[in-house]
C-alpha cells in the first residue's frame, strides 16, 4: 500500500495573509490542472496506440470486412445473375463503403488523433463489433448498461473491505501482541493471491461440493418477476464474488492499517493524552484517527476510482456482467472504441480525484496549505 | 557487511521466514529436477502432443493418491509393452519358430489387481510386421480364481487397437455382462466388486511369414492415474505440475528482480541529477499510473504475442514507473545530502561512481524485502493471464492447467484434482515468498521494529 505514505509529502507552511493565499491556490490549481491534463493526453494516446497495436488491429479488421462482404455478396440471391467482374466491383465498393464507415480509409496517425480528441471530449462514439444487450452499438450505452453490475459488486466488496479493515485494525492496534493480532500477521501473506484465486476455491466449496450457491452469473435464469425475489437472487449470486474480492486482500489491509495506526499511536502526544487519563475512545478519535484522516481519505478515494475499473479476472471467473468483463471482451473483439472509452473515463476519474485530494487534505488537516512548500514531492 | 549478516541472523528468529525459505528451496529443487529430467523441448513436445503420445492413459483420471481418502480403492492405470519386455518382469514374450516359415509368439502380461472397482477398459495395441498374410492372435484372460476366459480370436493389421469392452462377441460369451464386469468377476455369480489377485492376459499369436513379428502393448484404463491424474486430452498432469515450477519461479523472480533493480537505478539517477531528468521520470511515472496495467497486458497478449518472454518484458516495463519509484526517490534525496556522498564528490568521484557505488548499495537492505515480496504478485500475474486464456501457447504452466480445467468445466463435472493441484502449488509458491518477504520487511524496515 504505497498510498499510505503519500499524504506525508505535504508539509506545514507559515501563512502569509489572505490575498497571497488566493493567488497561491489559483496558481497552484492552474499548474496542477495543466500537468494532469497533459498526463491524461499522453496516457490516453498511448492506450490508443496500444489498442491499435500500431495498425495491426486495422489489418485484422480489414480482412474481416473483406471476408464478410464477399460472403454477403455471394450469398445474396439478387446478385446471382451478375457476371464476375460486376460482382467483383460490387464487393470492392461495399468494402470501401464499410471501411469508410469504420474510418479505416484514413491514415492511422490521423485516426489516432481523432480518437484522442473524441475521447478527451468524451464523445465515445460507436463500438466496432460489440453491442449492448438492448442492441445498441453506442459505447456510452454499452458502458452504462454494465456499470450498475460492477458498482454493485465492487461497491459491496470494497466498502465492506475498507471499513472492516479499519475497524479491525483499530481494535488490533489497541491491544497489539494479542492472539488475534498475531493471527492477522500470520495470515497477511495469504493476500499475495489475487481475488479470482480465492474465487476458484469458493466456487469449489460452495457451488460444486455443497451446492448451496450458484457457480456464477448475476441472476437466476429465468429472472424472477417479483422484485423482492429478484433482489434475493442477485444477492445470492453476489455472495461468492464479493467474498472472493474481500478475502483476497482482507488480511493484508488489516495488517497495513494496523501497522499504520500503531506508528501514529506511539507519537508523544498520544502518550501525553494517555497520561492525562483520557478515555481510550477519545484518544482514538482525536489523537489517532484525526491525524491519519488524509491517508484514510486518500485510500477511500482510490477505492472509489477502483470501483470503476471493475475486476477483470474475478468478473470473468464468476461470469459477472460488469465492466471488467466488458473490458476483457472488448479486447477480444479488437473493439478499440470500447477500450478507449473505458480507459478515458478511468483516467479522468483518477486525475479528478488526485486534484481534489489536495483540497480535501487542506480541509481536514490544518497543517496543510494548498500549493505551499510541498518539499520535494 | 556486518550489519547485513546480523540482519540475516535476525531473520532466522522468525518462524515464518524459515518456512518461507524452506518452501522456496524446495520449489527450486523441484524446478531443477524438472529441468534435468524433462528438457525444455521435450516438455513442450509432450504437452503439445495428443493421442499419439498419451493414447495409453485414461481421460479425466484423478491422481492415485486420492485412493488414500476414499473407502473404495479405485484401479490405477498402467501400460505394459512387449517392446520393453526385457526390463519389465510383468511382460514375457517368447517366439517359437515352426515349420514353413510360421512362428508362434506367446505374450503374457501379469498384473496384480487389488482394487474395489472395475477398470474402465483394457486395450491391446498391436504392432505387427508382415508382407501379405496378416498374423492371427487369440487372447485369453487367466483370473485369480483359476478361470481361463477366451477373450477373442482375430487377425491383426500392422497397427491395430483391440478394445475389450467394445467387443460385442465377448459380451455375448460373458452372458451379456459388460466385458469388464464379466472378466473381473465370475459370470456365473456376478458381484459388484472385482475378484482381487493376480491376473494374466495371454496373447497367443501365429504369424505365417519369415520376418513377420507381433508386438503388443496392453493398457489398463483404470479410474486413477499416476501422481497427478490426467486431463481431457489424456495428458499426464504431472508433466505440467512439475514443469510449472521452473516457469513460475523464472517469471516471478525475473520480473521482481528486473522491476526492483531498474526502479532503484532510475530513482537514483533521477535523485542524483535532479532537474529535467528528475522531472521527466516524475512525469513518466504519472502517465504510467493512469495507464491500465492489466488491460495493456491483455492487449499485448491478444494482439501481439502470448510468448511468456514478451509478457515478462512488458510487465517489467510497466512496473518500473510506479509508486515505488517515488518512495525510493524520497530516500535517495535524503541520502544524497549525507556527508559521505559529499566526501566522495570532494575527491572527484564520477556521477556513475556515486550512483552505483555510493547511493545504490545503501538501499540494498530496502531492495531485498521489496524484491522478495514482489515475487508472488508476478507469479500470480502469469497465472491470471493464463486463466484468461493468454498463457504461453507452448509451455505447460500451472495457470494453463487452471485455464484448461476451467474451460472444460472441471468444477462443474467434479474433476476437482485438475484445478486443486495447480492452485495449491501456486498458493504454496506465493505463500513461501510472501512469508519470507514479510519477515525481511520487519527486519530491514526500522519503522516496523517492535511492532
Amino acid at each position: 500500500m504505497t498510498t499510505l505514505t503519500e499524504a506525508q509529502g505535504t508539509q506545514p507552511v507559515v501563512s502569509k495573509g489572505p490575498t497571497s493565499t488566493w493567488v497561491r491556490v489559483l496558481q497552484y490549481s492552474g499548474v496542477r490542472l495543466i500537468t494532469l491534463f497533459v498526463t491524461i493526453v499522453i496516457a490516453v494516446y498511448l492506450t490508443i496506440m496500444i489498442a491499435n497495436m500500431g495498425g495491426h488491429v486495422d489489418n485484422i479488421m480489414r480482412s474481416e470486412i473483406r471476408e464478410r462482404v464477399a460472403v454477403q455478396v455471394v450469398n445474396n440471391p439478387a446478385n446471382r445473375n451478375l457476371d464476375a467482374a460486376a460482382r467483383n466491383k460490387l464487393v470492392l465498393d461495399r468494402i470501401a463503403l464499410e471501411e469508410k464507415r469504420l474510418g479505416l480509409d484514413q491514415p492511422l496517425a490521423i485516426r489516432n488523433f481523432r480518437y484522442l480528441s473524441n475521447a478527451l471530449t468524451l464523445q465515445l462514439g460507436r463500438a466496432i463489433n460489440m453491442s449492448s444487450d438492448s442492441g445498441s452499438k453506442t459505447v456510452r450505452l454499452i458502458i452504462l448498461e454494465r456499470l450498475p453490475a460492477t458498482l454493485l459488486l465492487m461497491g459491496t466488496a470494497n466498502l465492506i473491505l475498507f471499513f472492516s479493515a479499519i475497524f479491525f485494525a483499530l481494535s488490533l492496534s489497541r491491544n497489539y501482541g494479542s492472539l488475534w493480532d498475531k493471527a492477522v500477521i500470520a495470515f497477511s501473506p495469504t493476500s499475495s493471491a489475487p481475488a479470482w484465486f480465492y474465487g476458484i476455491f469458493l466456487i469449489l466449496i460452495f457451488a460444486a461440493v455443497l451446492k448451496i450457491l450458484p457457480f456464477g452469473g448475476m441472476i437466476d435464469a429465468p429472472p424472477p418477476r417479483n422484485s423482492v425475489e429478484y433482489a434475493l437472487s442477485v444477492l445470492k449470486h453476489l455472495i461468492l464474488p464479493a467474498s472472493a474480492l474481500i478475502l483476497g486482500s482482507l488480511f493484508l489491509s488489516i495488517y497495513n492499517w494496523r501497522t499504520f495506526f500503531l506508528i501514529y499511536s506511539s507519537e508523544d502526544y498520544v502518550e501525553m493524552a494517555k497520561a492525562k487519563g483520557l478515555p481510550a475512545r477519545d484518544i482514538e478519535r482525536r489523537y489517532i484517527l484525526r491525524p491519519t484522516l488524509p491517508t484514510i481519505i486518500t485510500n477511500f478515494a482510490l477505492l472509489l476510482i477502483g470501483l470503476w475499473t471493475g475486476a477483470i479476472i474475478t468478473e470473468t471467473v464468476f461470469l459477472w456482467p460488469g465492466l471488467g468483463r466488458t473490458y476483457f471482451r472488448a479486447i477480444g473483439f479488437y473493439d478499440v472504441p470500447v477500450i478507449v472509452g473505458l480507459s478515458i473515463i478511468y483516467a479522468y476519474l483518477l486525475a479528478m480525484t488526485v486534484f481534489l485530494l489536495d483540497f480535501v487534505y487542506a480541509l481536514v488537516d490544518p497543517r496543510v496549505k494548498i500549493g505551499g512548500n510541498r518539499g520535494t514531492a | 557487511m556486518n550489519a547485513l549478516r546480523r540482519s540475516y541472523r535476525e531473520i532466522l528468529k522468525y518462524p515464518s521466514a524459515i518456512i518461507g525459505l524452506v518452501i522456496i528451496l524446495a520449489l527450486m529443487g523441484v524446478a531443477a529436477y524438472a529441468l534435468i529430467t524433462i528438457p525444455y523441448e521435450e516438455a513442450v513436445r509432450l504437452w503439445r502432443s495428443g493421442d499419439d503420445v498419451w493414447y495409453a492413459n485414461p481421460q479425466y483420471a484423478p491422481p492415485a493418491w486420492t485412493n488414500y481418502f476414499t473407502p473404495k480403492k479405485l484401479p490405477a492405470s498402467f501400460a505394459l509393452n512387449t517392446a520393453d519386455a526385457e526390463e519389465e518382469e510383468a511382460v514375457t514374450k517368447e517366439v517359437i519358430l515352426g515349420d514353413q516359415n510360421t512362428s508362434r509368439t506367446n505374450i503374457t502380461y501379469t498384473f496384480d489387481y487389488d482394487y474395489d472397482e472395475f477398470p474402465q477398459e483394457i486395450s491391446l495395441f498391436f504392432r505387427t510386421t508382415y508382407d501379405v498374410k496378416q498374423p492371427f492372435v487369440s487372447v485369453l484372460l487367466i483370473t485369480p480364481d483359476g478361470r481361463e476366459v477366451r477373450v477373442g480370436d482375430f487377425g491383426v493389421n500392422r497397427r491395430q487397437t483391440y478394445r475389450l469392452s467394445q467387443d460385442a462377441k465377448l459380451q455375448r460369451r460373458l452372458g451379456g455382462l459388460p466385458p469388464m464386469q464379466g472378466l473381473f468377476t465370475n459370470p456365473d455369480s456376478p458381484s459388484s466388486a472385482p475378484i482381487k489377485g493376480t491376473y494374466q492376459l495371454v496373447v497367443n499369436g501365429v504369424s505365417f511369414e519369415q520376418d513377420s513379428s507381433i508386438d503388443a502393448e496392453m493398457a489398463l484404463y483404470g479410474q486413477v492415474y499416476g501422481w497427478a491424474g490426467t486431463d481431457h486430452l489424456r495428458r499426464d498432469l504431472g508433466v505440467a505440475l512439475l514443469y510449472g515450477a521452473p516457469i513460475a519461479l523464472a517469471f516471478g523472480l525475473l520480473a521482481a528482480l528486473g522491476t526492483s533493480v531498474l526502479t532503484m537505478i532510475i530513482a537514483a539517477v533521477g535523485a542524483w541529477y535532479g532537474g529535467w531528468v528528475d522531472e521527466l521520470i516524475q512525469r513518466i511515472t504519472e502517465v504510467n499510473l493512469v495507464l491500465p496495467f492489466l488491460a495493456i497486458l491483455i492487449m499485448v497478449g491478444t494482439f501481439y504475442s502470448r510468448s511468456i518472454w514478451t509478457i515478462l518484458g512488458v510487465t517489467i516495463l510497466l512496473s518500473i514507473f510506479t509508486g515505488a519509484i517515488k518512495g525510493y526517490r524520497a530516500i535517495f534525496l535524503q541520502v544524497k545530502e549525507s556527508p559521505y556522498i559529499e566526501a566522495a564528490r570532494a575527491y572527484g568521484a564520477s556521477n556513475t561512481r556515486v550512483i552505483f557505488q555510493y547511493l545504490i548499495p545503501r538501499m540494498i537492505p530496502l531492495l531485498i524485502p521489496g524484491l522478495v515480496s514482489a515475487v508472488p504478485a508476478f507469479v500470480f500475474l502469469e497465472a491470471s493471464l493464463a486463466v484468461l486464456g493468454l498463457g504461453d501457447p507452448s509451455l505447460p504452466t500451472w495457470g494453463k492447467l487452471i485455464n484448461d480445467a476451467w474451460v472444460n468445466a472441471a468444477l462443474y463435472k467434479g474433476y476437482y484434482y485438475w484445478i486443486l493441484q495447480p492452485a495449491v502449488l501456486l498458493m504454496i509458491t506465493g505463500l513461501g515468498f510472501a512469508m519470507l518477504g514479510f519477515a525481511l520487511d520487519r527486519v530491514f524496515n526500522p519503522r516496523l521494529r517492535g511492532i
